[in-house]
Protein backbone atom coordinates (compact mmCIF):
# COMPACT_ATOMS: atom_id res chain seq x y z
CA UNK A 1 0.00 0.00 0.00
CA UNK A 2 0.88 3.38 -0.49
CA UNK A 3 2.58 5.11 2.16
CA UNK A 4 3.09 9.14 2.77
CA UNK A 5 5.91 11.33 4.28
CA UNK A 6 4.83 14.26 5.69
CA UNK A 7 6.81 17.40 4.44
CA UNK A 8 5.58 20.95 6.33
CA UNK A 9 6.68 24.27 4.96
CA UNK A 10 6.21 27.61 6.30
CA UNK A 11 5.23 30.27 4.06
CA UNK A 12 7.80 31.34 1.40
CA UNK A 13 9.68 27.60 2.22
CA UNK A 14 8.13 25.39 -0.08
CA UNK A 15 10.61 25.03 -2.33
CA UNK A 16 13.79 25.58 0.13
CA UNK A 17 12.28 22.42 1.45
CA UNK A 18 11.52 20.32 -1.69
CA UNK A 19 15.08 21.28 -2.11
CA UNK A 20 16.44 19.86 1.00
CA UNK A 21 14.46 16.66 0.09
CA UNK A 22 16.00 16.22 -3.16
CA UNK A 23 19.40 17.19 -1.50
CA UNK A 24 19.03 14.21 0.52
CA UNK A 25 18.24 11.77 -2.15
CA UNK A 26 21.19 12.68 -3.67
CA UNK A 27 23.39 12.75 -0.96
CA UNK A 28 22.18 9.44 0.36
CA UNK A 29 22.56 7.93 -3.00
CA UNK A 30 18.76 7.17 -3.71
CA UNK A 31 19.33 8.53 -7.05
CA UNK A 32 22.74 9.30 -9.02
CA UNK A 33 21.15 12.28 -10.51
CA UNK A 34 18.14 14.50 -10.39
CA UNK A 35 16.17 15.77 -13.48
CA UNK A 36 13.51 18.46 -11.76
CA UNK A 37 12.25 21.80 -12.91
CA UNK A 38 14.93 24.65 -11.21
CA UNK A 39 15.16 28.51 -11.20
CA UNK A 40 17.52 29.24 -14.16
CA UNK A 41 20.49 31.59 -13.67
CA UNK A 42 18.58 34.63 -15.35
CA UNK A 43 15.44 33.84 -15.84
CA UNK A 44 12.66 31.13 -15.94
CA UNK A 45 12.07 27.69 -15.03
CA UNK A 46 13.13 24.70 -17.11
CA UNK A 47 13.97 21.24 -16.69
CA UNK A 48 17.71 21.09 -14.93
CA UNK A 49 20.06 17.55 -14.74
CA UNK A 50 22.04 17.55 -11.24
CA UNK A 51 24.36 15.02 -9.74
CA UNK A 52 25.19 16.76 -6.78
CA UNK A 53 23.39 18.09 -3.52
CA UNK A 54 24.86 21.37 -3.92
CA UNK A 55 23.34 22.57 -7.50
CA UNK A 56 19.80 21.54 -6.31
CA UNK A 57 19.49 25.24 -4.62
CA UNK A 58 16.39 26.57 -7.49
CA UNK A 59 14.20 23.40 -7.22
CA UNK A 60 11.05 24.99 -8.18
CA UNK A 61 9.21 21.33 -9.09
CA UNK A 62 5.21 23.19 -8.77
CA UNK A 63 6.34 26.37 -10.74
CA UNK A 64 3.46 26.03 -13.13
CA UNK A 65 5.39 26.17 -16.68
CA UNK A 66 6.48 23.40 -18.66
CA UNK A 67 8.90 24.68 -21.53
CA UNK A 68 9.15 21.37 -23.33
CA UNK A 69 7.37 17.93 -22.33
CA UNK A 70 9.77 16.35 -20.03
CA UNK A 71 9.37 12.95 -21.97
CA UNK A 72 11.51 13.84 -24.46
CA UNK A 73 14.17 14.79 -22.29
CA UNK A 74 13.67 11.36 -20.62
CA UNK A 75 13.80 10.11 -23.73
CA UNK A 76 17.21 11.30 -24.34
CA UNK A 77 18.47 10.97 -20.92
CA UNK A 78 17.67 7.32 -21.48
CA UNK A 79 17.75 6.08 -24.67
CA UNK A 80 20.96 5.86 -24.50
CA UNK A 81 21.24 4.99 -20.82
CA UNK A 82 24.18 6.34 -18.41
CA UNK A 83 24.17 3.07 -16.10
CA UNK A 84 22.87 6.38 -13.69
CA UNK A 85 19.80 6.39 -11.34
CA UNK A 86 17.75 9.05 -12.51
CA UNK A 87 14.98 10.71 -10.40
CA UNK A 88 13.03 12.54 -12.74
CA UNK A 89 10.41 15.02 -11.45
CA UNK A 90 7.38 14.89 -14.37
CA UNK A 91 3.78 15.76 -14.48
CA UNK A 92 0.62 13.64 -15.43
CA UNK A 93 1.18 14.62 -19.29
CA UNK A 94 4.66 13.95 -19.18
CA UNK A 95 4.82 10.83 -17.79
CA UNK A 96 2.01 9.73 -19.65
CA UNK A 97 4.24 10.65 -22.89
CA UNK A 98 6.94 8.98 -21.21
CA UNK A 99 5.01 5.57 -21.06
CA UNK A 100 4.32 5.83 -24.91
CA UNK A 101 7.92 6.55 -25.26
CA UNK A 102 9.24 3.30 -23.62
CA UNK A 103 6.36 1.19 -25.22
CA UNK A 104 8.17 2.58 -29.07
CA UNK A 105 11.22 1.96 -27.36
CA UNK A 106 12.54 5.22 -27.72
CA UNK A 107 13.27 5.45 -23.80
CA UNK A 108 13.66 3.28 -20.93
CA UNK A 109 12.90 3.32 -17.04
CA UNK A 110 14.79 0.30 -16.19
CA UNK A 111 17.23 3.03 -13.72
CA UNK A 112 14.73 5.98 -13.16
CA UNK A 113 12.91 6.89 -10.37
CA UNK A 114 9.63 8.57 -11.60
CA UNK A 115 8.68 11.30 -9.31
CA UNK A 116 5.04 13.03 -10.48
CA UNK A 117 3.95 15.96 -9.52
CA UNK A 118 0.24 17.12 -8.62
CA UNK A 119 -0.47 19.91 -10.97
CA UNK A 120 -2.69 22.56 -11.36
CA UNK A 121 -2.08 23.03 -14.78
CA UNK A 122 0.84 25.68 -16.55
CA UNK A 123 0.97 28.88 -17.73
CA UNK A 124 2.02 29.13 -21.49
CA UNK A 125 6.14 30.37 -21.30
CA UNK A 126 6.07 34.05 -21.88
CA UNK A 127 2.68 34.79 -19.60
CA UNK A 128 5.02 32.60 -16.62
CA UNK A 129 7.99 34.92 -17.52
CA UNK A 130 5.67 38.16 -17.51
CA UNK A 131 4.14 36.60 -13.89
CA UNK A 132 7.47 35.97 -12.58
CA UNK A 133 9.02 39.42 -13.63
CA UNK A 134 5.77 40.86 -11.57
CA UNK A 135 6.95 39.11 -8.77
CA UNK A 136 4.38 35.74 -8.64
CA UNK A 137 5.66 33.16 -6.75
CA UNK A 138 5.05 29.24 -7.20
CA UNK A 139 3.38 29.32 -3.06
CA UNK A 140 1.06 31.90 -4.62
CA UNK A 141 -0.59 30.32 -7.35
CA UNK A 142 -1.08 26.89 -5.61
CA UNK A 143 -2.72 29.12 -3.08
CA UNK A 144 -5.01 30.65 -5.75
CA UNK A 145 -5.16 27.37 -7.38
CA UNK A 146 -6.30 25.74 -4.29
CA UNK A 147 -9.03 28.36 -4.19
CA UNK A 148 -10.43 27.78 -7.79
CA UNK A 149 -8.58 30.19 -9.26
CA UNK A 150 -5.46 29.98 -11.46
CA UNK A 151 -5.98 33.50 -13.56
CA UNK A 152 -3.65 36.36 -12.72
CA UNK A 153 -2.54 39.60 -14.22
CA UNK A 154 -4.98 38.42 -17.11
CA UNK A 155 -3.34 35.16 -17.65
CA UNK A 156 -4.17 31.67 -17.41
CA UNK A 157 -3.55 28.47 -17.60
CA UNK A 158 -2.91 26.64 -21.00
CA UNK A 159 -6.53 25.66 -22.13
CA UNK A 160 -5.15 22.19 -22.31
CA UNK A 161 -4.70 22.02 -18.76
CA UNK A 162 -8.32 23.44 -18.26
CA UNK A 163 -9.39 20.09 -19.87
CA UNK A 164 -6.74 17.82 -18.49
CA UNK A 165 -8.86 15.12 -16.79
CA UNK A 166 -5.46 13.86 -15.11
CA UNK A 167 -4.50 15.97 -12.26
CA UNK A 168 -2.08 13.69 -10.74
CA UNK A 169 0.12 11.68 -12.04
CA UNK A 170 0.20 7.96 -11.89
CA UNK A 171 3.09 5.19 -13.32
CA UNK A 172 5.46 6.92 -10.87
CA UNK A 173 7.42 5.48 -8.03
CA UNK A 174 7.49 8.83 -5.93
CA UNK A 175 4.33 10.96 -5.89
CA UNK A 176 4.81 14.67 -4.50
CA UNK A 177 0.88 15.13 -3.22
CA UNK A 178 -0.87 18.84 -2.65
CA UNK A 179 -4.44 18.21 -3.51
CA UNK A 180 -6.01 18.03 -0.20
CA UNK A 181 -2.79 17.94 1.87
CA UNK A 182 -3.51 20.89 3.36
CA UNK A 183 -2.18 24.35 3.95
CA UNK A 184 1.56 24.06 4.65
CA UNK A 185 1.81 20.42 3.93
CA UNK A 186 3.01 18.41 1.22
CA UNK A 187 3.07 14.75 1.28
CA UNK A 188 5.99 12.39 -0.51
CA UNK A 189 4.08 9.36 -1.32
CA UNK A 190 5.52 5.91 -1.91
CA UNK A 191 3.69 4.47 -4.64
CA UNK A 192 5.80 1.22 -5.62
CA UNK A 193 8.62 -0.36 -3.84
CA UNK A 194 11.59 1.39 -5.77
CA UNK A 195 10.07 4.33 -4.37
CA UNK A 196 9.68 3.21 -0.86
CA UNK A 197 13.35 2.39 -0.98
CA UNK A 198 14.49 5.00 -2.45
CA UNK A 199 12.66 7.78 0.17
CA UNK A 200 13.77 5.31 2.96
CA UNK A 201 17.20 5.71 1.56
CA UNK A 202 16.87 9.53 1.84
CA UNK A 203 15.83 8.95 5.63
CA UNK A 204 11.76 10.04 5.20
CA UNK A 205 9.55 8.35 7.94
CA UNK A 206 6.15 7.65 6.79
CA UNK A 207 3.13 8.40 8.86
CA UNK A 208 -1.11 8.88 8.41
CA UNK A 209 -2.79 8.58 4.98
CA UNK A 210 -4.31 11.52 4.31
CA UNK A 211 -8.20 11.62 4.98
CA UNK A 212 -8.96 14.56 1.96
CA UNK A 213 -6.73 13.58 -0.78
CA UNK A 214 -9.61 11.05 -2.39
CA UNK A 215 -12.05 13.61 -2.83
CA UNK A 216 -9.83 16.89 -3.45
CA UNK A 217 -8.70 14.83 -6.96
CA UNK A 218 -12.06 13.89 -7.47
CA UNK A 219 -13.08 17.43 -7.34
CA UNK A 220 -10.81 18.97 -9.82
CA UNK A 221 -10.69 15.60 -11.95
CA UNK A 222 -14.67 16.29 -12.31
CA UNK A 223 -14.31 19.53 -13.35
CA UNK A 224 -12.18 18.92 -15.41
CA UNK A 225 -13.61 16.10 -17.34
CA UNK A 226 -16.40 18.48 -17.20
CA UNK A 227 -14.57 21.33 -19.16
CA UNK A 228 -13.13 18.62 -21.34
CA UNK A 229 -16.66 17.41 -22.61
CA UNK A 230 -17.78 20.90 -23.34
CA UNK A 231 -15.08 21.79 -24.73
CA UNK A 232 -15.13 18.23 -27.37
CA UNK A 233 -18.44 19.09 -28.24
CA UNK A 234 -17.54 22.57 -28.91
CA UNK A 235 -14.87 21.28 -31.64
CA UNK A 236 -16.60 18.85 -33.22
CA UNK A 237 -20.04 20.67 -33.72
CA UNK A 238 -17.97 23.67 -35.14
CA UNK A 239 -15.25 21.71 -36.90
CA UNK A 240 -17.42 19.19 -38.75
CA UNK A 241 -15.97 19.42 -42.47
CA UNK A 242 -12.57 19.80 -44.17
CA UNK A 243 -13.45 23.48 -45.28
CA UNK A 244 -14.08 24.55 -41.62
CA UNK A 245 -10.91 22.61 -40.41
CA UNK A 246 -8.62 24.74 -43.34
CA UNK A 247 -10.33 27.92 -41.69
CA UNK A 248 -8.83 26.92 -38.40
CA UNK A 249 -5.47 25.73 -40.06
CA UNK A 250 -5.36 29.28 -42.32
CA UNK A 251 -2.75 30.52 -40.48
CA UNK A 252 -0.59 27.74 -40.64
CA UNK A 253 3.30 28.37 -42.26
CA UNK A 254 4.32 24.98 -42.34
CA UNK A 255 6.90 25.86 -39.92
CA UNK A 256 6.94 22.04 -38.02
CA UNK A 257 6.68 23.50 -34.74
CA UNK A 258 3.71 21.09 -33.63
CA UNK A 259 5.96 18.09 -34.47
CA UNK A 260 8.82 19.66 -32.94
CA UNK A 261 7.14 20.09 -29.78
CA UNK A 262 4.94 17.06 -29.36
CA UNK A 263 6.35 14.37 -27.07
CA UNK A 264 4.86 11.78 -29.28
CA UNK A 265 5.44 12.09 -32.68
CA UNK A 266 8.08 9.04 -32.95
CA UNK A 267 9.65 9.42 -36.35
CA UNK A 268 12.98 10.05 -36.14
CA UNK A 269 12.99 11.26 -39.74
CA UNK A 270 10.06 13.09 -40.41
CA UNK A 271 8.54 12.22 -44.06
CA UNK A 272 7.71 15.80 -44.46
CA UNK A 273 11.08 16.79 -44.54
CA UNK A 274 12.69 13.95 -46.57
CA UNK A 275 12.58 14.05 -50.66
CA UNK A 276 9.17 12.78 -50.78
CA UNK A 277 8.09 16.39 -50.14
CA UNK A 278 10.27 18.21 -51.91
CA UNK A 279 8.19 18.11 -54.83
CA UNK A 280 9.71 19.17 -58.44
CA UNK A 281 8.46 22.64 -59.80
CA UNK A 282 6.43 20.95 -62.88
CA UNK A 283 4.91 19.25 -59.96
CA UNK A 284 3.35 22.43 -58.26
CA UNK A 285 2.68 23.90 -61.93
CA UNK A 286 0.92 20.63 -62.12
CA UNK A 287 -1.72 20.81 -59.34
CA UNK A 288 -1.56 24.53 -59.96
CA UNK A 289 -3.58 23.94 -63.47
CA UNK A 290 -6.71 25.26 -63.38
CA UNK A 291 -7.09 25.55 -59.55
CA UNK A 292 -5.40 28.05 -56.38
CA UNK A 293 -2.43 26.36 -55.06
CA UNK A 294 -1.72 27.69 -51.44
CA UNK A 295 1.87 27.93 -50.82
CA UNK A 296 3.38 26.56 -49.23
CA UNK A 297 1.58 23.43 -50.07
CA UNK A 298 0.52 20.18 -48.12
CA UNK A 299 -0.75 22.14 -44.95
CA UNK A 300 -3.46 19.96 -44.24
CA UNK A 301 -2.04 17.29 -45.54
CA UNK A 302 0.70 17.64 -42.78
CA UNK A 303 -1.97 18.06 -40.05
CA UNK A 304 -3.82 14.99 -41.05
CA UNK A 305 -0.71 12.72 -41.17
CA UNK A 306 0.53 13.75 -37.72
CA UNK A 307 -3.12 12.98 -36.78
CA UNK A 308 -3.13 9.69 -38.31
CA UNK A 309 0.30 9.15 -36.83
CA UNK A 310 -0.33 10.18 -32.69
CA UNK A 311 -4.18 10.13 -32.76
CA UNK A 312 -3.05 6.61 -30.73
CA UNK A 313 -0.33 8.46 -28.60
CA UNK A 314 -2.29 11.55 -27.43
CA UNK A 315 -2.01 12.51 -24.03
CA UNK A 316 -3.32 15.84 -24.74
CA UNK A 317 -0.36 17.94 -23.45
CA UNK A 318 -1.08 21.04 -25.01
CA UNK A 319 2.45 21.64 -26.13
CA UNK A 320 1.58 21.65 -30.29
CA UNK A 321 -0.68 24.70 -29.21
CA UNK A 322 1.85 26.52 -26.96
CA UNK A 323 4.61 25.92 -29.95
CA UNK A 324 2.35 27.74 -32.84
CA UNK A 325 3.93 30.88 -33.44
CA UNK A 326 0.77 32.19 -35.16
CA UNK A 327 -1.71 31.28 -32.42
CA UNK A 328 -3.59 27.93 -33.87
CA UNK A 329 -5.36 26.14 -31.18
CA UNK A 330 -4.08 22.55 -32.19
CA UNK A 331 -4.72 20.68 -29.06
CA UNK A 332 -8.64 20.29 -29.95
CA UNK A 333 -7.89 18.69 -33.21
CA UNK A 334 -5.37 16.01 -32.13
CA UNK A 335 -7.49 15.49 -28.86
CA UNK A 336 -10.82 14.51 -30.05
CA UNK A 337 -9.16 12.75 -32.28
CA UNK A 338 -7.17 10.61 -29.95
CA UNK A 339 -10.18 10.44 -27.80
CA UNK A 340 -12.00 8.65 -31.02
CA UNK A 341 -9.16 6.86 -31.89
CA UNK A 342 -8.05 5.35 -28.51
CA UNK A 343 -11.68 4.87 -27.92
CA UNK A 344 -11.55 2.33 -30.91
CA UNK A 345 -8.95 0.51 -29.61
CA UNK A 346 -10.22 0.75 -26.33
CA UNK A 347 -6.57 2.24 -25.63
CA UNK A 348 -5.82 5.23 -23.40
CA UNK A 349 -2.22 6.72 -23.92
CA UNK A 350 0.41 6.33 -20.85
CA UNK A 351 -2.61 4.41 -19.06
CA UNK A 352 0.10 1.46 -18.51
CA UNK A 353 2.99 -0.20 -19.62
CA UNK A 354 1.38 -3.49 -20.51
CA UNK A 355 -1.37 -2.35 -22.62
CA UNK A 356 0.35 -3.00 -26.20
CA UNK A 357 -0.09 0.43 -28.69
CA UNK A 358 -3.28 -0.35 -30.90
CA UNK A 359 -1.23 0.26 -34.54
CA UNK A 360 1.07 -2.65 -33.61
CA UNK A 361 -0.69 -5.62 -32.77
CA UNK A 362 -3.42 -7.12 -35.11
CA UNK A 363 -5.77 -10.20 -35.03
CA UNK A 364 -6.94 -12.83 -37.46
CA UNK A 365 -10.72 -12.35 -36.07
CA UNK A 366 -11.31 -9.17 -34.96
CA UNK A 367 -13.04 -5.65 -36.60
CA UNK A 368 -14.69 -7.60 -38.66
CA UNK A 369 -17.32 -4.59 -39.07
CA UNK A 370 -14.64 -2.72 -41.33
CA UNK A 371 -15.20 -4.95 -44.01
CA UNK A 372 -18.46 -6.53 -42.91
CA UNK A 373 -17.61 -9.57 -44.85
CA UNK A 374 -17.53 -13.43 -43.59
CA UNK A 375 -16.25 -16.48 -45.39
CA UNK B 1 -26.68 18.24 -66.58
CA UNK B 2 -25.01 15.43 -66.40
CA UNK B 3 -24.70 12.50 -64.09
CA UNK B 4 -22.22 12.51 -61.30
CA UNK B 5 -19.69 10.25 -61.78
CA UNK B 6 -17.88 9.38 -58.54
CA UNK B 7 -13.83 8.95 -58.63
CA UNK B 8 -12.51 6.00 -56.61
CA UNK B 9 -9.39 5.43 -55.74
CA UNK B 10 -8.46 1.76 -55.71
CA UNK B 11 -5.53 0.14 -53.89
CA UNK B 12 -5.52 -3.66 -55.16
CA UNK B 13 -3.09 -6.13 -53.85
CA UNK B 14 -1.07 -7.51 -56.57
CA UNK B 15 -1.62 -11.21 -55.37
CA UNK B 16 -5.37 -11.11 -54.75
CA UNK B 17 -7.76 -8.13 -55.54
CA UNK B 18 -5.39 -6.96 -58.70
CA UNK B 19 -5.45 -10.38 -59.93
CA UNK B 20 -9.25 -11.01 -59.79
CA UNK B 21 -9.09 -7.58 -61.52
CA UNK B 22 -7.19 -9.13 -64.35
CA UNK B 23 -9.54 -12.23 -64.17
CA UNK B 24 -12.53 -9.71 -64.55
CA UNK B 25 -11.04 -8.85 -67.77
CA UNK B 26 -9.93 -12.21 -68.95
CA UNK B 27 -13.48 -13.20 -68.24
CA UNK B 28 -15.04 -10.00 -70.27
CA UNK B 29 -16.95 -9.10 -67.30
CA UNK B 30 -17.41 -5.15 -67.13
CA UNK B 31 -16.71 -3.08 -63.82
CA UNK B 32 -17.32 0.83 -63.91
CA UNK B 33 -14.38 3.09 -65.14
CA UNK B 34 -15.25 5.23 -61.98
CA UNK B 35 -12.49 2.94 -60.25
CA UNK B 36 -8.66 4.29 -61.02
CA UNK B 37 -6.83 1.06 -59.98
CA UNK B 38 -3.49 1.41 -58.43
CA UNK B 39 -1.58 -1.90 -58.04
CA UNK B 40 0.63 -2.46 -54.78
CA UNK B 41 2.34 -5.01 -53.50
CA UNK B 42 0.08 -5.59 -50.56
CA UNK B 43 -2.94 -4.33 -48.56
CA UNK B 44 -1.06 -3.29 -45.91
CA UNK B 45 1.48 -1.11 -48.02
CA UNK B 46 -1.34 1.42 -48.09
CA UNK B 47 -0.10 4.02 -45.97
CA UNK B 48 -2.60 6.13 -44.41
CA UNK B 49 -1.28 8.85 -46.08
CA UNK B 50 -1.97 7.49 -49.58
CA UNK B 51 -5.85 7.31 -48.48
CA UNK B 52 -5.52 11.27 -46.77
CA UNK B 53 -3.81 12.30 -50.31
CA UNK B 54 -6.52 10.77 -52.51
CA UNK B 55 -9.36 12.27 -50.76
CA UNK B 56 -7.58 15.97 -50.49
CA UNK B 57 -7.58 15.92 -54.27
CA UNK B 58 -10.61 15.30 -54.33
CA UNK B 59 -11.41 11.49 -54.55
CA UNK B 60 -15.22 10.47 -53.71
CA UNK B 61 -14.27 7.21 -52.32
CA UNK B 62 -11.64 4.99 -51.68
CA UNK B 63 -11.23 1.50 -51.95
CA UNK B 64 -8.52 -0.99 -50.85
CA UNK B 65 -8.69 -4.25 -51.79
CA UNK B 66 -6.63 -7.17 -50.30
CA UNK B 67 -6.72 -10.78 -49.44
CA UNK B 68 -9.35 -13.03 -47.30
CA UNK B 69 -7.58 -13.04 -43.81
CA UNK B 70 -5.33 -16.31 -43.82
CA UNK B 71 -4.55 -15.39 -47.62
CA UNK B 72 -2.13 -12.91 -47.78
CA UNK B 73 0.99 -13.50 -49.22
CA UNK B 74 3.14 -11.82 -46.57
CA UNK B 75 1.41 -13.44 -43.96
CA UNK B 76 -0.31 -10.86 -42.42
CA UNK B 77 -0.24 -7.19 -44.62
CA UNK B 78 -4.11 -7.52 -44.99
CA UNK B 79 -4.45 -7.46 -41.14
CA UNK B 80 -2.77 -4.59 -40.34
CA UNK B 81 -4.61 -3.07 -43.13
CA UNK B 82 -7.66 -3.52 -41.29
CA UNK B 83 -6.45 -1.88 -38.02
CA UNK B 84 -5.33 1.31 -40.14
CA UNK B 85 -8.96 1.55 -41.79
CA UNK B 86 -10.24 1.42 -38.52
CA UNK B 87 -8.18 4.23 -37.33
CA UNK B 88 -8.81 6.35 -40.86
CA UNK B 89 -12.23 6.03 -40.23
CA UNK B 90 -12.35 6.87 -36.97
CA UNK B 91 -10.44 10.21 -38.06
CA UNK B 92 -11.76 11.11 -41.05
CA UNK B 93 -15.12 10.92 -40.11
CA UNK B 94 -15.31 14.11 -38.07
CA UNK B 95 -14.34 15.96 -41.30
CA UNK B 96 -17.12 14.08 -43.27
CA UNK B 97 -15.49 11.28 -44.88
CA UNK B 98 -17.01 8.40 -43.01
CA UNK B 99 -16.90 4.70 -43.53
CA UNK B 100 -19.24 5.18 -46.48
CA UNK B 101 -16.71 6.83 -48.37
CA UNK B 102 -13.50 4.45 -47.25
CA UNK B 103 -13.72 0.61 -47.78
CA UNK B 104 -11.97 -2.46 -47.40
CA UNK B 105 -12.79 -5.82 -48.98
CA UNK B 106 -11.50 -9.02 -49.27
CA UNK B 107 -11.51 -10.05 -52.88
CA UNK B 108 -9.84 -12.90 -53.74
CA UNK B 109 -7.53 -13.90 -56.87
CA UNK B 110 -10.69 -15.87 -58.09
CA UNK B 111 -13.68 -13.86 -57.26
CA UNK B 112 -13.25 -11.81 -60.22
CA UNK B 113 -17.24 -11.66 -60.01
CA UNK B 114 -16.98 -10.10 -56.30
CA UNK B 115 -14.50 -7.84 -58.00
CA UNK B 116 -17.01 -6.44 -60.03
CA UNK B 117 -19.98 -6.50 -57.60
CA UNK B 118 -17.83 -4.84 -55.30
CA UNK B 119 -16.97 -1.98 -58.08
CA UNK B 120 -20.80 -1.84 -59.19
CA UNK B 121 -21.86 -1.35 -55.13
CA UNK B 122 -19.20 1.58 -54.16
CA UNK B 123 -20.01 3.51 -57.50
CA UNK B 124 -23.54 2.89 -56.58
CA UNK B 125 -24.12 4.06 -53.19
CA UNK B 126 -21.44 6.86 -53.96
CA UNK B 127 -23.33 8.45 -56.47
CA UNK B 128 -26.52 8.44 -54.17
CA UNK B 129 -24.43 9.71 -51.52
CA UNK B 130 -22.72 12.97 -53.79
CA UNK B 131 -19.49 14.45 -54.20
CA UNK B 132 -16.99 14.85 -51.54
CA UNK B 133 -16.74 18.31 -49.87
CA UNK B 134 -12.95 18.41 -51.69
CA UNK B 135 -14.08 17.19 -54.82
CA UNK B 136 -14.19 20.82 -56.51
CA UNK B 137 -12.44 21.77 -59.25
CA UNK B 138 -11.94 24.78 -58.72
CA UNK B 139 -11.06 24.76 -54.84
CA UNK B 140 -7.64 26.42 -53.21
CA UNK B 141 -5.46 23.22 -52.95
CA UNK B 142 -4.37 23.26 -48.88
Amino acid sequence: MAKFSKLAFNKGELNNQLSAFFADLLEKNAVDALLAPMAQPKKGVMQTLVTSKQNVAGADPFAPVVPVNGARLASSLTSNPSGKKIGMVLRSCEVRALVELVKLKQANLDDVVLIGLDCYGRYENTDFLKLRAAGATTEDFLENAQAGKTEADGCDVAGACKICEFPTTDNVDIRLCIFGAGPGTLLIEAVTEKGEEALQTAGRKFGDSPTGRAEAVKKITDARVAAKNAAFAEYRNSTNTFDALNERLAACINCYNCRVACPVCYCKECVFVTDTFRHKGEQYIGWASGKALKMPADTTFYHMTRITHIAAFCVGCGQCTSACPNDIDLMPIFRTSAEKAQGRFEYLAGRSLDEPQPLSIFDHDELVEVTGQVK
Amino acid sequence: MSEFEPKIVAFFCNWCTFTAADLAGTSRLTYPPNIKIIRVMCSGMVDPKYVIKAFLNGADGVLIGGCWPGDCHYINGNLKARRRVALLTELLSQYGIGPERLWLRWIAASEGTMLKEVAEQMTASIKKLGPSELNNPQAMVA
